[in-house]
């Protein structure tokens, strides 16, 4: 089963990944098939588990201040900054829908 | 159990002049409630006018910031005012290599919470990734707990006054659907005339609570009342400093219309509410855009809309249209998190490690609901004033230490605390703690009229002058405005006596 040019649009909007050829769609289509194989397991009765940490303990942190004051330091990877802000654009520029983007997915 | 949801019934008034569909800025301000919710609950059949009324749903998702000194995930400061990206460490601003590490103090406040709204504290809980884009989330997700929050299935029970009369109070009930503990985002500074926004991740990565209450409410009056207990609640525990205004308590609020035997209308969330009066507003305003609406043919959109205090109205956000997909995964770098009670706990780990519900369950204070109950036994107050004495910081206090300083019953001295004090200190706009009258004075006032050496209307004289702040005792005052009752029977007859020969002589 293919992924559909549907889905790849929407994962290229979502997560802002180029796709670019369909080498890459392809290498996607592989990963699916891979993590696919999991299907073959009978996990009746299983708990899922969505993580090897799972039995882990989970460290509590105690609630001291150690951090902060580095704002040089972070301004430093900073392309534009304004007085010790990060600067953005004024909003979010989403995508431009399918029909009007220069994508390979478009011709599929 | 109180009553769940009210039926509250809506009819829009029948306005002349008003637009057509889908003309003007919404709702007229002539337009007005035909009925008010339904205390009783259950659907009210159709009036007098024949319009099908329409049932109100409003739901609540409420986000507190947690009262801690360092970050949920990080050991940089919590505090409001700070010189922007001061207080934020690598991992806030999700540099590459850190990892999330979870702060014990955040843990206790999401059980201690839990606990106080009668939920089911879930043992084992687990965090997840919710994923959007926005310059004030560095990572492009948000830690959450989505699948299996830390407690679930509580209730909040809340009182009003119908008819802002003093007389007769409601109370209700709002069922928690779950507490979860999440992060905060930075803040977005938006400056239009550079096109940029200027983003400050101080508060980026600070712990909160969200409260989401079940859709049991019908109106403004009922979310507001129910925020405010719950403000209450949070701030009586200590879990959050719930101070609307620094933004430590945030709602969102779920509202829709529907007849009654008809399944739930599509739902706005609207957003941007900054204090509980705005709540109030905007979920009114919101109920009647949407029944105008449908009312003139029209649909409702399921989308987010921002309160726009100054209009008074709501209005779509931009920003937000379309249905977001947030790929909830889970969280990689977190374990599960684990808590237990006195049966459960392990027996060789470190104290310091562990969390304890009972233990925390055992030291839970007083809550409001119980606080007034016992200003009420105690004092024989009415419950609508113990609601007053502490719908106000400090309030209750001041009352209590003026009855311990006075001979005048707590029944009497109560009239004087909810109307006199409380009435001059809004029209001046001060808090008990900076009003100019001291416990101290208003007994001292208090003893005296109760000693029947002035009248009543002398000892509101009194403290009107006490209310100056000018240092004179009340017995000061009373002689140097000769406010002093006459017991002396000869002096009171030959008083009379003159006031009855004046009129003989007009």
């Amino acid at each position: 089963q293919k992924v559909s040019v549907r889905v790849l649009d929407h994962l290229e909007q979502l997560a802002l990944v180029d796709f670019r050829d369909s080498e890459g769609v392809e290498r996607l289509q592989k990963a699916i098939q891979f993590a696919d194989q999991l299907h073959e397991v009978n996990t009746d009765g299983v708990e899922p588990m969505d993580s090897v940490l799972e039995d882990r303990c989970l460290y509590l942190r105690e609630d001291d201040v150690t951090e902060g004051n580095c704002t040089k330091d972070l301004l430093e990877n900073a392309r534009e900054k304004v007085e010790e802000y990060f600067v953005a654009p004024p909003g979010n520029i989403p995508l431009p829908k399918l029909e009007e983007r220069d994508t390979f997915l478009q011709g599929s | 159990m109180a009553a769940r949801g009210c039926g509250g019934v809506w009819r829009r008034a029948r306005q002349c002049g008003v637009g057509g569909p889908g003309s003007g800025p919404g709702p007229s301000p002539r337009g007005q409630r035909a009925v008010a919710c339904n205390a009783r609950g259950g659907a009210v059949p159709a009036g007098k006018s024949g319009l099908a009324p329409w049932i109100p749903v409003v739901g609540l998702e409420v986000h507190a910031q947690i009262s801690s000194n360092s970050k949920l995930f990080s050991g940089s400061r919590v505090q409001f005012a700070a010189p922007p990206n001061s207080l934020v460490s690598f991992f806030d601003a999700s540099l590459p290599g850190t990892l999330p590490v979870l702060n014990r103090r955040c843990v206790e406040a999401a059980v201690m919470t839990g606990l106080a709204l009668n939920c089911s504290i879930n043992k084992k809980s687990l965090f997840d990734r919710k994923h959007y884009f926005y310059a004030d989330l560095p990572a492009g997700y948000q830690i959450t707990q989505q699948r299996v929050p830390i407690a679930v299935n509580g209730s909040l029970s809340y009182s009003f006054c119908i008819d802002n009369k003093m007389s007769q109070m409601v109370t209700k009930t709002v069922r928690i659907k779950q507490i979860q503990l999440e992060q905060d985002s930075g803040k977005s500074l938006h400056d239009d005339t550079r096109s940029q926004t200027l983003v400050d991740l101080n508060r980026a990565g600070v712990g909160l609570m969200e409260v989401v209450m079940e859709p049991d409410m019908c109106c403004g009056e009922e979310a507001a009342a129910a925020v405010r207990e719950l403000q209450l609640i949070l701030q009586t525990l200590g879990s959050s400093q719930a101070v609307m205004a620094e933004g430590q308590l945030r709602v969102d609020a779920n509202v829709s219309v529907h007849h009654p035997g008809e399944p739930y209308g599509v739902r706005t969330e609207v957003k941007n509410i900054n204090s509980i009066r705005f709540l109030a507003k905007a979920v009114d305003y919101e109920i009647q855009r949407q029944i105008e609406e449908l009312e003139n043919g029209g649909t409702i959109l399921n989308e987010t809309r921002a309160f726009d205090s100054k209009l008074g109205c709501t209005v779509p956000m931009r920003d937000k249209e379309g249905k977001q997909d947030y790929r909830f995964m889970p969280e990689p770098n977190l374990p599960p998190l684990i808590l237990y009670d006195t049966k459960s706990l392990p027996a060789n780990m470190n104290h310091q490690q562990v969390i304890n519900i009972d233990w925390i369950h055992e030291r839970l204070p007083d809550l409001p609901s119980v606080k007034r109950e016992k200003l009420v036994e105690q004092y024989g107050i009415l419950p609508e004033h113990s609601f007053t004495l502490l719908n106000e910081d400090g309030l209750a206090e001041f009352f209590e230490s003026v009855v311990k300083q006075t001979q005048m019953k707590a029944k009497k001295v109560i009239g004087w605390i909810v109307n006199d004090l409380l009435s001059y200190l809004k029209q001046h706009s001060l808090t008990v703690k900076e009003s100019p009258v001291s416990s101290f004075l208003l007994a001292d006032l208090l003893n005296l009229l109760e000693k029947k050496e002035i009248s009543s209307t002398a000892a509101k004289q009194v403290f009107a002058e006490l209310w100056k702040g000018e240092g004179k005792t009340p017995l000061e005052i009373v002689k140097e405005q000769k406010l002093e009752l006459l017991q002396d029977q000869k002096e009171l007859e030959q008083i009379c006596q003159a006031v009855i020969d004046g009129q003989e002589n007009e």
